[in-house]
């Protein structure tokens, strides 16, 4: 009976990780595919769908363009949460929990309500399509993770040190330069990469908000419009690894030992 | 009679409803070691960040070397502060943390350095300039920061209670060396604690504070043995109270009538007022061969063995509400449940409002 229970929960714990890892698996099996079609008998290993990818230029400055907006949308979205976050922290704000609600609820609305409502204020304000636009996008959506992550961590343990700061006769962007932000970096670079993983596979709003110029992940859906075909595998495969890339950097932030 | 250093003038300061300083005037000479001694409550802790800049009163002012600082932020005035966690920089090595305020006031990289070196010579740290905060045990992270906050030769130095954080060995241990760090350095030091042993080791002028208010001042020896109030005749040390109305006065002589007796002890209180009469525990001598006073018999109720004295608690037999507390040597044999008679000298009863 024993021996039935444990087998079966073995089972259960393999079905659960094939559930979640076996698409990866086969993705990342069939980018090395050396014939045309991304389907059994495995004919591989081969790089050539690799090279091809590399040779594309319209998937490399895609690339590219992901990796900008996704980088310089998630700066701007932690200073941003950073800000706010110190701010509700420290100051007795009127009304703070609501305004604290309010800065979170991004993360409850679907990135499609989002993506449409900056579609519809961009277009009356007059602001082309563009990865700029998607960077705003981006901004929006991880913003309130941002600050999440970041007010989570700012504990009344720092109070004291910034008032030693201040003692000393630091002014108060030097307090915040020298003192906080160092202080609260692991929850700063935790906040700044998850919101890279975020942006550099964002498909909706990235979709709606740029024309000629796009990020990768529009890109690949470009790609698949005309059939399945190893490069796109190969391509999913390398945004993959740049995501998990980008999540361990944000686990070592996140659950780096704090010194005491 | 030079100004004072620090001169606070009527401080008041409410928190929401809540009044925790009421009308507090204090001096405080160069040089002098100050300790604000109170109950957590006193209003001691807020006095101390109304010094430091971190709060401006609702009422009355703070002049520092003559300066009115009432609404001064910490990073202007002449006063720096020892935090109780200590608040070190965790991110920066011991030789930047004690630099820090030197950083901040414009001193080059080479000066601050050498001037960091000295001030963690000075409490005993040398070696101790690359390494990181974490990697101190508590009582070095403690002088760390007292070194921090000398450092830029501060006109006062607060100190939150600093030893609160530590065993009480180490607490002992540091309690001399602030003292003599003070001596050395000449710094005003302000110290909040709750410890009486520790303000009566410390202490140069001694403020008891209770309930929002200076309850008394003076150097230690005299709050001790002249307590100018119930409050402070038993916070600061311990105390026997026995309550009392004046029925008699001349010649500089009171009688009190009491639930022990009529007692007659030196005193001007005109007759009629209610007075409390307090005995410090060594005073009290218990047994037959006692002191002129006779304070009737009590029934031992505790005997407590402290290593050099035992602490006797003992129950009035003729009023149950009066708890006398002794001691005496650690070879008395005293025990639970003896009956002896309690009596002091007349000089020894510190006469107290009622």
């Amino acid at each position: 009976m024993r021996a039935l229970v444990r087998i079966v929960s073995w089972f259960y714990a393999v079905a659960i990780y094939g559930f979640i890892f076996l698409p990866v698996v086969v993705l990342v099996l069939f980018s090395l595919q050396a014939t045309s079609f991304p389907i059994p008998p495995f004919t591989g290993p081969s790089l050539r769908w690799y090279d091809a990818v590399l040779a594309d230029t319209r998937l490399t400055s895609a690339l590219v363009n992901s990796l900008l907006v996704a980088a310089l949308s998630s700066a701007a979205a932690v200073t941003l949460g950073f800000l706010s976050a110190w701010g509700f922290a420290r100051f007795a704000l009127p009304g703070s929990a609501l305004l604290r609600g309010l800065i979170t609820l991004p993360l409850t609305v679907s990135y499609l309500i989002i993506g449409m409502g900056l579609l519809v204020l961009f277009n009356w304000a007059g602001i082309p399509k563009s990865l700029l636009a998607a960077g705003i996008g981006h901004v929006v959506i991880n913003l309130p993770l941002c600050f999440a992550i970041i007010y989570s961590q700012m504990g009344d343990h720092q109070i004291n040190i910034e008032r030693a700061a201040r003692d000393l006769g630091a002014p108060e962007w030097k307090v915040l330069l020298l003192i906080t932000v160092p202080v609260m970096a692991p929850a700063i670079f935790a906040g700044f990469f998850l919101s890279m993983t975020f942006s550099w596979d964002e498909f909706v709003i990235s979709f709606l908000l740029t024309r000629f110029d796009t990020t990768l992940p529009v890109e690949i859906w470009n790609l698949l419009r005309s059939g399945l075909n190893p490069k796109t595998n190969a391509v999913g495969s390398l945004v993959f690894a740049v995501s998990i890339v980008l999540v361990v950097f944000f686990e070592l932030m996140l659950l780096r030992r704090k010194p005491a | 009679m030079t100004a004072p250093l620090v001169d606070i003038r009527a401080v008041s300061h409410r928190f929401g409803q809540h009044t925790v300083l009421k009308n507090v005037s204090l001096q405080i000479e160069p040089g002098s070691y100050t300790i604000l001694l109170g109950p957590s409550g006193s209003g001691k802790t807020t006095l101390l960040s109304i010094l430091g800049g971190f709060v401006t009163p609702s009422q009355g002012k703070v002049l520092i070397r003559g300066e009115d600082c009432t609404a001064v932020p910490p990073a202007k005035r002449p006063t720096t502060t020892v935090f109780q966690d200590y608040a070190l920089f965790p991110h920066m090595s011991v030789g930047s943390n004690v630099g820090f305020g030197l950083r901040m006031q414009g001193v080059d990289a080479a000066t601050r350095t050498t001037r960091a070196r000295d001030a963690l010579a000075l409490v005993g740290l040398a070696t101790a300039f690359d390494k990181k905060p974490h990697q101190l045990s508590g009582g070095q992270r403690q002088r760390v920061a007292l070194a921090r906050a000398l450092v830029i030769e501060p006109a006062v130095l607060l100190l939150d209670e600093p030893l609160g954080a530590l065993d009480l060995k180490l607490r002992r241990q540091m309690q001399d060396e602030l003292k003599a760090i003070q001596k050395r350095v000449g710094t005003a030091f302000i110290h909040v604690t709750h410890d009486q042993e520790e303000a009566m080791a410390l202490a140069d002028h001694c403020v008891v504070m209770n309930d929002g208010r200076i309850e008394d001042e003076g150097p230690p020896e005299r709050v001790y043995a002249r307590p100018a109030t119930r409050f402070s005749a038993t916070f600061m040390g311990e105390s026997t109270l026995i309550s009392g109305t004046v029925t008699a006065a001349k010649h500089g002589t009171i009688t009190v009538a009491t639930q022990v007796g009529a007692l007659s002890l030196p005193g001007t209180v005109p007759a009629g007022a209610s007075v409390a009469l307090a005995v410090r525990p060594e005073h009290l001598v218990l047994g037959a061969a006692g002191g002129a006073v006779g304070l009737g018999t009590a029934r031992v109720s505790g005997v407590v063995f402290q290593g050099s004295f035992k602490r006797v608690l003992a129950v009035s037999e003729k009023d149950p509400a009066l708890h006398f507390i002794a001691r005496v040597p650690a070879a008395a044999a005293v025990q639970p449940g003896d009956i002896v008679a309690v009596s002091c000298d007349a000089g020894d009863i510190i006469l107290l409002a009622g």
